[in-house]
This record gives structure tokens, sequence and C-alpha cells, in this order.
């Protein structure tokens, strides 16, 4: 795991008394504290105000919870989490795969965690695992001892030998019920205060607003526009977007009705270079008698004479010209040809939604079984489509990309709903030309402006991740392929991106499952009401800590002005292994290796570092 | 020359196979004895030896002209359109003649002229020395001696003059099982380990004709398991499948050929015990049908492994079936993968490198000499001797000790290199991609173990350009004998010196030869593993390629600290001098003081100098190979 802030835990986590109590109220509290008693830090900056066990029934929670429908009660009452634990602890031994040695110790469940903790005569420390990274639990019995196998969103796999059979049950049925909790606010990232971290910290560096200023140097065809304030003529929007100067608030909103969930077209990107721009957007809502918008064709119109006069636009249609034809029966569709002079549309069709995640499914399945000859693997990631899927990602976004700097055209992307492919095609096309991206602070931006507040459904989408045995009903990896396809291109251009590895691999956990509340929710709406921004930390403070640097960053960076055209044939696509083989083979010799480059980029560093004053009176290329 | 009739064409297109924008470049073609040269208008230049040619194509006529197509050995594909008819007509006649030579003098080694002088090129020949690398093992010894038996040819043609055997193996025994084996190739040493004391040997099939049994093979396998003192149980690793073995068994007539082989009765395994059960059987149903057979209680001591590896012509197909899916134009994933698959080629990579896990584990865990063996004991036994050498040595995984490897194992050997690289005009049964197989092997090693190898994949993709490239005696001929009648040593240079002189390009920045954590490689075969080498069968597809090289700049990098390093060193020891001297009351301070600000200087320039190129050199790299034009979106 990356980020167990929670290490240093001294003492023992569990509370005997929690059985024998009967007032809930009173109970959720010591629950609270006892969680609290396991993490020092938590204490002290938990301001009791903000704590929502202090007052259970508060009208303000009821009020938030029936807003937003937050998923199901285990109870009639409040959150009551100490009815949903059982046992609280008993003897285990924790087998954790292949190349860590077991642990043995008191196995311990609280309302967010899983504790072991060594016996006494241990040094070692506490192992703990958040119970809403568990993706799916199975229980053996035999003898008087039971085994839980955990199946994590992260991909890893855990087992449990626990001693005594009433225990063992009582153990899975506790992790079961607390770990598919959907509740948001009552989830850990609300009672997380990990040491050296503030609240509030990071959460205002990266919104539109920010991007906004970056691109009213660039050009002056665009506005910030507020008609978004409160979420009203959009729900999944924030509440600023970019728009053409041209276009006033009152068109934006009559826009808005003529697309799917209120998704007007905005500005995703502006490439300066070649003065054109990308922009994100639902379907139109043309429908069966093929009707139309005239501000929503202003809105085209405005963006084309923005540009450069006689600027030609690409509409890149993420589905295939089948299914977006169908998709005027149940009153969706696309942009008839007559109605927006100047552009025209190109379908690209990607797999999303069920068949996606499916695809997932079998692909981590495959990647577990270790027995497996070569034909069978071959066949099986052949099957999965997985690889297909990337491929099909980078092209089309290499395609929006290729229309803005060859041929100077404007593209709009969208889907559907425009929630996932659409912004699959323009976060990646935006990695493709702009270097600013490809930093650590550009990279981390375009995740929170291009999926966070873009309003990818992340709660929706992440609930689950590839072991769960439930029906999926909104579950798809988008995020994770774009992560892949991001993987794809530091693979091709190993110096090109600042960040490494790790910052991925950290995205998809704690896309998942986390401490932090940055993932939380499905909308920048959704975190407004549950005071995402002023109750959690965000996950970027956490990872721009300087201790997580090293594991984070590309060491060979090297800054490169140019747009970075993979090659997406299939002989140069691979499977990400660091990801999904991550917890099946011993890593090692790799990560060695890694360690190695490391230290000669640092030696180099410090070497160079022992003439300060010269370095620092050369002039920056 | 007299198959050349047109030297130079103009206006020829070049163009790339996996680009889909039809942009070709033009340029001029020129035909010259040696090579196929083209120069395209920005005056880039494509070499490519007449040698390296394995086809050429003439396709139908197009209304741009007339389309030739030319694979190449180093899997390289060009495709070229030439205007008229009648000069590709030429061409492609002269190219046939060339690409195919009857003679070994008419091959380019005989012509090649590095302007090295004799003394030179005679020292270039003796940089690596078998015997020496014998010795390093650590034979001759108390229980391994050197020979003579087949000073002169006379026992084994295709094996090198000096041969190691145990001491007690007296030239009778070695006689007579040489005759009881396969175009003689009795049971010799491959590589000893000092350590265990255990040794991996090598010999072809034994030909188990009406008598059944040869005394003196059985003397001389008893003599191998008596020179191990510590286990003196032996492996007999038969690389071939069994299930081959048992379909040929039933096909075959030539009673000579039978192989049955046998073991102690001691047996631990079950599932030796199990496929002991079933050679019995078949062993019952050839005697029925009148072949011979061993008698179980004539070898002692043995313990019997048949190990899968397929035999040359299924290699040979199964390559060709995966460079027809690799060529196909708009390639998906999808059938990339089922092609990938229904060519087997990566099953046949784990086979090979599974056979090696298995000697490596013999000889390191149980302590076992073991023995290897396919048909002629020249392919698979090639692979798995020296891929198994390769993990037990970490010698081996240096560049001189990988050319060491290369020599023993494979030249010196009697791999047939001139036949499987089809270096003349012979028969297309006998090409195979045997060591090509055994390099991707190696490549998949310094995959799974960076840190291991001294050399990188530029090295082996260079030794596998020479294989075929016939510019240098080391891989002509089939046998030493061969090579020695060929007189190779003074008409011809050594590729390895060459090499040598190139190192640099050669190193792995990553390599850390004191990490005792890899002295012996276990390297982990789980199908995962096994990924396609696109750097090889796409070495020439620039656009399928990464745009920024990693190992160049951490090779940069380590130069530059090293050189850093050392000036560090040279001002600190300065310093040092001058303090002594100081002590010693003899240096001012004014001249301490003239010491110090010229410390800085010296190493800026230096340090200046080196930064501003390097980044400039990769920018470079990325506008060349980025681009979307070159790719299919």
């Amino acid at each position: 795991m990356m980020f167990f802030f929670l290490f240093s835990v001294s003492g023992n986590a569990s509370n005997p008394e929690f059985k024998k109590k009967k007032n809930s109220e009173c109970l959720l509290r010591l629950r609270h504290e006892g969680l609290l008693n396991s993490c020092p830090a938590g204490v002290a900056s938990c301001p009791a105000s903000s704590c929502p066990f202090r007052s259970p029934r508060s009208p303000r929670l009821k009020l938030l919870e029936s807003a937003l429908l937050l998923g199901p009660r285990p109870t009639a009452g409040g959150m009551e989490f100490s009815e949903l634990i059982r046992t609280g602890r008993a003897q285990a031994e924790l087998l954790r795969g292949p190349g860590a040695p077991p642990l043995r110790g008191t196995l311990c469940v609280t309302g967010h965690h899983l504790l072991l903790s060594p016996g006494p005569q241990a040094t070692s420390d506490l192992w703990l695992l958040l119970l809403r990274s568990v993706d799916s639990i199975e229980k053996r019995v035999a003898g008087d001892s039971g085994t839980i196998t955990l199946r994590c969103k992260d991909l890893r796999v855990l087992q449990l030998d626990i001693e005594g059979v009433e225990a063992t049950l009582d153990i899975a049925r506790s992790i079961e019920a607390l770990s598919s909790l959907e509740s948001v606010i009552t989830s850990f990232p609300f009672f997380y205060r990990p040491k050296g971290l503030r609240l509030g910290d990071a959460w205002h560096f990266h919104p539109p607003e920010h991007y906004y200023k970056r691109v009213a140097r660039e050009t002056n065809a665009w506005r910030l526009s507020e008609v978004n304030e409160d979420f009203s003529v959009c729900p999944s929007y924030p509440r600023a977007v970019i728009v053409p100067r041209a276009v006033d608030d009152d068109a934006l909103a009559r826009s808005a009705r003529f697309r799917q969930g209120g998704r007007f077209p905005v500005l995703s990107y502006h490439h300066a270079p070649s003065g054109t721009v990308l922009l994100r957007s639902s379907q139109p809502l043309t429908g069966p008698q093929k009707r139309r918008c005239a501000e929503d064709e202003e809105l085209l119109r405005a963006v084309l004479a923005g540009a450069r006069p006689g600027a030609r636009g690409f509409i890149v249609d993420t589905r295939s010209a089948q299914a977006a034809k169908q998709a005027r029966m149940t009153g969706g569709g696309t942009e008839a040809k007559a109605a927006y002079p100047g552009w025209k549309r190109l379908h690209r069709p990607m797999e999303r939604g069920r068949p996606l995640q499916e695809s997932f499914v079998r692909l981590v399945e495959a990647c577990g079984d270790l027995e497996q000859s070569m034909d069978r693997w071959l066949s099986r990631l052949e099957g999965c489509r997985w690889l297909a899927h990337v491929k099909e990602a980078l092209s089309t976004a290499c395609l929006a990309a290729q229309g803005m700097e060859r041929e100077g055209a404007c593209i709009l992307v969208h889907g559907a709903e425009g929630t996932d492919s659409t912004l699959l095609v323009t976060s990646l096309a935006q990695l493709i030309l702009d270097p600013l991206s490809r930093t650590m602070t550009g990279f981390q931006e375009l995740v929170e402006r291009e999926w966070i507040q873009a309003g990818h459904p992340f709660q929706l989408r992440c609930a689950h991740s590839a072991f769960s045995h439930a029906r999926p009903k909104h579950e798809a990896p988008t995020f994770l392929l774009f992560l892949d396809c991001v993987w794809q291109l530091g693979r091709q251009f190993p110096l090109s991106l600042e960040f490494g590895e790790g910052l991925l691999l950290a995205l998809f956990e704690h896309a998942y499952a986390s401490p932090f509340g940055t993932f939380l929710c499905n909308s920048e709406k959704e975190r407004c009401l549950c005071e995402v921004r002023t109750r959690t930390h965000s996950l970027w403070s956490g990872l721009n800590q300087p201790k997580e640097q090293r594991k984070l960053r590309n060491p060979l960076y090297v800054l490169n002005p140019l747009a970075i055209w993979p090659s997406v044939e299939p002989q140069s696509l691979r499977l990400w292994q660091g990801l999904f083989l991550r917890w099946t083979r011993p890593p090692e010799p790799s990560e060695a290796a890694w360690e190695k480059v490391w230290q000669i980029v640092t030696d180099k560093e410090k070497t160079e570092g022992s003439q300060p004053t010269v370095s620092a009176s050369e002039p920056q290329p | 020359m007299e198959h050349i009739r047109t030297t130079k064409v103009e206006q020829v297109k070049l163009l790339d196979r996996f680009s889909t924008s039809n942009k070709a470049l033009t340029g001029t073609l020129y035909l010259t004895a040696t090579h196929l040269l083209f120069i395209d208008s920005h005056q880039k230049e494509t070499w490519i030896l007449h040698h390296h040619i394995a086809s050429v194509e003439k396709l139908a006529l197009t209304t741009s002209g007339c389309p030739l197509v030319i694979q190449c050995k180093n899997f390289r594909i060009v495709h070229f359109i030439v205007p008229r008819e009648r000069d590709c007509h030429d061409i492609y006649n002269s190219l046939l003649q060339l690409s195919k030579q009857a003679k070994y003098e008419d091959l380019y080694a005989f012509s090649y002229n590095p302007k090295q002088n004799d003394s030179e090129r005679l020292r270039g020949w003796q940089l690596i020395d078998l015997a020496e690398e014998y010795k390093r093992m650590g034979v001759p010894n108390s229980n391994w001696q050197l020979s003579d038996a087949n000073r002169e040819y006379k026992i084994c043609e295709t094996y090198p003059r000096e041969l190691y055997v145990p001491r007690i193996a007296s030239k009778p025994i070695i006689v007579g099982s040489s005759k009881f084996r396969s175009k003689g190739r009795f049971p010799v040493l491959s590589y000893y380990h000092r350590e265990k004391e255990a040794a991996v040997c090598r010999c072809s099939q034994p030909l188990s004709g009406f008598s059944a049994r040869c005394l003196e093979d059985e003397h001389l396998l008893q003599a191998i398991s008596k020179a191990n003192p510590v286990n003196r149980y032996m492996y007999v690793m038969d690389t071939r499948p069994k299930h081959r073995m048992q379909s040929w068994w039933a096909t075959q007539k030539d009673i000579g050929r039978i192989i049955v082989r046998i073991s102690s009765k001691i047996w631990n395994d079950e599932k030796i015990r199990e496929s002991h059960e079933q050679k019995r059987l078949n062993a019952m149903a050839n005697r029925a049908a009148g072949k011979g057979y061993e008698n179980e209680d004539n070898y002692s001591n043995i313990r019997f492994q048949f190990v899968g590896i397929e035999n040359i012509h299924v290699m040979r197909s199964s390559l060709q079936k995966l460079l027809e899916v690799n060529g196909t134009k708009g390639l998906s994933v999808n059938d990339f993968y089922s092609g990938l698959e229904s060519s087997g080629w990566l099953r046949h990579i784990k086979a090979v490198m599974d056979a090696a896990i298995f000697l490596t584990k013999a000889i390191m865990i149980e302590n076992a000499s073991v023995l290897v063996h396919c048909s002629d004991g020249w392919d698979r036994t090639s692979q798995v001797c020296s891929l198994g050498s390769l993990l037990l040595d970490s010698f081996y995984r240096t560049i001189r000790g990988f050319m060491v490897l290369i020599e023993k194992d494979w030249i010196s050997f009697g791999h047939k290199f001139s036949e499987r690289c089809g270096h003349l005009d012979s028969d297309p049964k006998e090409v195979s991609p045997v060591f090509t197989q055994f390099l991707e092997c190696v490549w998949h090693l310094t995959e799974q173990f960076p840190q291991a190898f001294e050399f990188n994949e530029a090295f082996l993709l260079q030794i596998h350009e020479h294989i075929y490239s016939c510019q240098f005696g080391n891989f002509l001929g089939n046998c030493q004998k061969e090579r020695e009648e060929l007189k190779l040593k003074e008409k011809t240079y050594s590729l390895w010196p060459f090499l040598l002189d190139d190192q640099k390009k050669y190193l792995n920045p990553l390599y850390s030869p004191k990490s005792q954590a890899v002295a012996v490689l276990e390297p982990n075969t789980v199908s995962f593993n096994f990924k396609f080498w696109r750097n090889m069968y796409h070495q020439f597809d620039r656009t399928l390629h990464p745009r920024q090289s990693v190992f160049n700049i951490i090779m940069n990098m380590n130069e530059q600290n090293k050189q850093l390093e050392n000036d560090i060193k040279d001002l600190e020891s300065k310093i040092k001098q001058h303090k002594n001297k100081q002590t010693d009351g003899v240096l001012t301070k004014e001249l301490l003081h003239s010491v110090r600000p010229e410390s800085p200087t010296l190493k800026t320039s230096l340090c200046f100098k080196e930064q501003t190129l390097l980044p400039v050199n990769d920018a470079l790299r990325t506008i060349e190979g980025s681009n979307p034009a070159d790719n299919r979106y």
C-alpha cells in the first residue's frame, strides 16, 4: 500500500466493551474514539463539531442523506457500525502472497479498518487494511479454525487463517457488512486526520479558474462562465466552465437543455501552437424528430470563429455511427450535418460500461492463474480484449490530437453522456499535445480538471473492482483504462513524463478506496453537499509530501516541448504488468534496477550539486 | 560481378510497411557486389547486405511501377517500387543470384577487408581461447582430463579436436561409445561446475541396433557419474518431446535409431516412475515389432528426463507463422495475440528455458551431473547446455564471457551455422532459427534480471546480425573441421575483436556484477513473463519502437558520474598533496588559495559542456521518431 500514515500505532486497538453496550449513540462515539485511539494523529485534529457521530440523527445529516440517496441504511436509525461488528477480535495469521512473510497476531475489526496487531513480543508495525478496499470476501471453515480470503480492489489477494469457527464467521460477516456501506459522509476520509497535513490544503489548487488563467494568457476568445454557479444548469459540471466569449449565459443554459444531462460544449484544452481548441459535451437531444437548437449551433459556430476565420471542426463521436443513430430513438442522437456548418462528424466506437468492466474482470482472472500454459495465457489475453480497448482509446485520442496539431481543426468530443469515454479521449489528447500536462503538477491538475471536476462518476464507476461477485450496475474501469494508456505513453516516451508508474498505481488505488476525499462522490455538486472540501483531506496534498516523491517521480524526466505521438500497433502495446501482475510476481529484480536508476540520477545531481554557485549562474535553456 | 546487369536505378520509391500514409521515400537504388544500397532524397542511406536477403519477390505491375519486396534474415522487409519493369527484372534476377552463393569462397567474409594486418587478424582469432576457458572452469583436474582421441577428427568429424572426458574413461571406451552414438558424438564435457564438482555433458542419441547395448557407452556414462564425487546419480536429459518420440517409433523403420532410455532402480520421484512405466510399455511394443531397445539394467545410476523441445522443422514454421502475422498491415490486437498463440513461438521459447532451468536445478539442488542430448546433439543440446551454463555461471553474462559461451557450445561443438542460417544455396529444410531462439531466451533473462548482464539488447541484436551477414569468419561452415579446411583464420576476420572495440555501445548501465544474489539465476517461467521481442522481429520498423531510449541516457549519466567522481578524486588528492606540503611548511597560504578556484572552473566547463549536449540529442531523437503520419490512428 502506498499511504499508510496510520502506521505508528501503540497499544491494543480493540475495545472489549463494544458488545455489551446497548445505547447506539454512545457506542458509536466509543467506536469512533476507538478508531481514534488507533490513530493518535487523529484525536487532536478532529474537530468535534465535524463528527457526525455526535448527533447521528441531526436534521442536517438526514437532509443530506435523503438529498443524495447515498445508499441503503444498514439499520433504520443512524449509521450503527457497532451493530455490524460481530466480533471485535480473534487470533489470526495473515498470508500476503509471494514475497511477504506471514503475520501472526490479534485481528480486530473496527468501523473502517481491519487491523492485525502482532503479539507483544513482536516489534513490527501494525498491519492495517481499509475495509472499503475489500472487493470480495470468501470464508471457509474446517475443524476448529477458518480461513477468510479477501480480494481487494487494488487486486491484492489476502488470506486470513483465524482460530475458532464462530470468530471466523463473525469476522467475515462484519467485513462483508462494513465494506459494502455506501454512505459517503460516514466513510473514512471524513475521519482521517493524518499528521503533517492541514484540512483544506491543496483543495484550491486545481479548479478550472486556474486553467482559465492560462487560457486567457493565450487567447481572449474564451471566458469563464459561472452560469452553473448553483449546479442548476448542469448537475455534473463544476461551478465555473470555460466557454466562447461570444456566447452569453442565457444561450448556454438553452444549449444545456439540448444536451443530455445539461452537458453543453465547454473548453477542455486550448492548444496554443495551432490556436485550436478541444471541447467536450454530451450527445445532443435531437431525438426521432431531429430537433435543433439555435443556441447550441451558435455556440459551436462561435468556437470556429474564435479560433480563426474559416477554421474547420471535427466532432469525434465515441460511438459507432449505428449506435449514434439508434440513440435517436431514446431522445439522443448526433449533430445534423446541415445544422453545424464547418463541423464534420467522425465516429470512433469505443467500449464502455459493462463490456469494459467484463473485460477488466476477465483480464484479472487470467492474471491470477499462475499454472496456465503459454497458449492458454495468450488466448485469454486476446479473449479479454483489454489491450484492444487500450488501442482504441489511444488511437482515438491521437486522432483528436492530430486534428488539432496537424490540420488546425477544432475538436468536439462526445459519446452519449459525455462522462466516460469522452473524458478518456480529451485527457489523453492533452497529454499527447501539452508538455505542461506531463509534469507532476500538470498531470495532477489534468486528473482533477478532466476527471474529477468534469464529473466522471467515480463513486458509481469504482464501487467495485474486478473481484466482486455482485452483479455490475454502473461499474466500469474507464479511469483505469486512462491510467493504462498513460502508462503506455510513458513506456514509449520514458523521458517525457515527470511522474512514474508509482503515481499511476497510487491513483488507481485511491480511485477505488482511499483515506482521502478527492475521489469521493460523482460530481462537484455532490461533493459540495457532502462538504468534502472542508471535511476531508485532498489526495494531492498527501501525494505531494516530500517523502512520497521518490515513489512517484520519474528520475529520468527531461522536458520535451514536442507532442508525443505513440505507436498504437499491437506490437507496441504491452500488458501493464506493474498493475495487473503486481501481486502475483516477485518484483525484486526490476525494483532493484529502478533503485539503481535513482541512484545513478541522484549521484549525478549530487556530484553536480557540489558546485552550487556555478549551477545557479548557468543560463537556463 | 557477372550477375549484375544494372548498377543504378533512379526514381525508386521505398514504402514503409507500417505507415498508413502512402507517402514513400524516393531515391536511387544502387547494386554493388556485396550490398544493395538505397539513398533517399534526404541522403539517408539504407544498406542491405546480399547475404541477409532471404527472399526476393516481384509483385504484379502497378501504375506507379513494379513492386519489389525483399525479406531479410534479420527481419528487415523492404518494399521498393521500381518505375520500369525492365530495371526491376534485372535487379530481381541479380539479387536472386547474389543472395544465394554456391561456394563458401564467394561469401563476403572472403573479400571483407577491415584494414588490419595479418598479425592483428591472428590476434583477433586468438582472442577467445577455449583451453583457457576450460582452465577457468577447473579442468583438467583429478576427475576430468583432456582427451586426444579426436585430435585428427578421426572419431567425430563434427566435434572439436580438444575434448574433455572423465579421467577413468580410456580411449577404447571412447571409441566404442562413439560408434554407438549418432555421428560419433559421444558424451563429452560441456561445462564443469567447480563448486559442486558436477558436470554438464553433451552427446547425440544412441544407436541401439540389434545388439541393443554397448558396453563402452555404458562404461562412459558410468565414468561420468563417477567423476562426480558428491552425487553418483546423473540425469540424462532427452530434449525432445516425448510424444514425438513415440510417434516416431511407430513410423520409423530404421531399427538402428531406436532410443530407449532406461533408469536405475532407485526412483524417488513419482512422476518419473510413471513415465518409466510408460517407457517400459513402449519398449515392450518395440521388441514385439522387432526393434531394439536397451536393457534397463545396463545403465545404472541414471535418472531420465524428457524436456519437450520441438525439432528444427517445427521451429522454422513457427517463426514463419509469427512473421506472417506480424507483417499484416492494420493488424488488430486480437489478431496479433491469436497469431502469437497459434504460431507457438513463445511456447517453444518457454520450453527451451524450462529445459535450461531443469539442468540448473539438477546441478545446484541435487548436485548431480547432467548429460544432455537430442538427436544429433547440435541444436537443442547446444541451446540447453549454453543456456544452462549462462544461468549457472555469471562469467557468461559478461560481454567476453558470452562470446566464450558461443564459441564453446555453438561454434566448437558443431552447431551447423551455415546450414541453419542458409549461408549457401542449400537445402531449405536445414534452415532453422535455433540460434535466434537462444538469443531470445537470453533476452528474456535480461528482461527478468535487468542487473545481471554486462551487455544489453543491442549486443544480442548485433550478434544476430552477423550470424547471417557472412562478413566475419566465425559462423561460416558447419563444424571446426570444415572451418579449418576453409582456412578461415587466414582468409577472414573474427567478429569478436570488432565487438569488443565497440564495447561501449553494448554495455548495460544497470549491470551490478558484485551483487551476490544473482550468482545463479532462477528465472520464473510463468507464462506472463514471456513477451513478444519487438526489438528483434521489428528491429527495422522504427515506427513501432519507443521513441526515447532509457539505456542511452542512463549510460551517459553513468559516464558523467564516473567522470565527475574521478575529477573529485583528482582534486581531492591534489588538495591533500598541497595540504601535506603545507604541513611540511613548504606551501604558503597564497599557493593553497590559488588551487581552490581552479577546481570548480575545471569541473564546470566539463559538466556544462556535456549537459548541454545530452538533452539536445534526445530531443532530436523525438522529432525524428515521433510523427503522427507514421501511425494509423
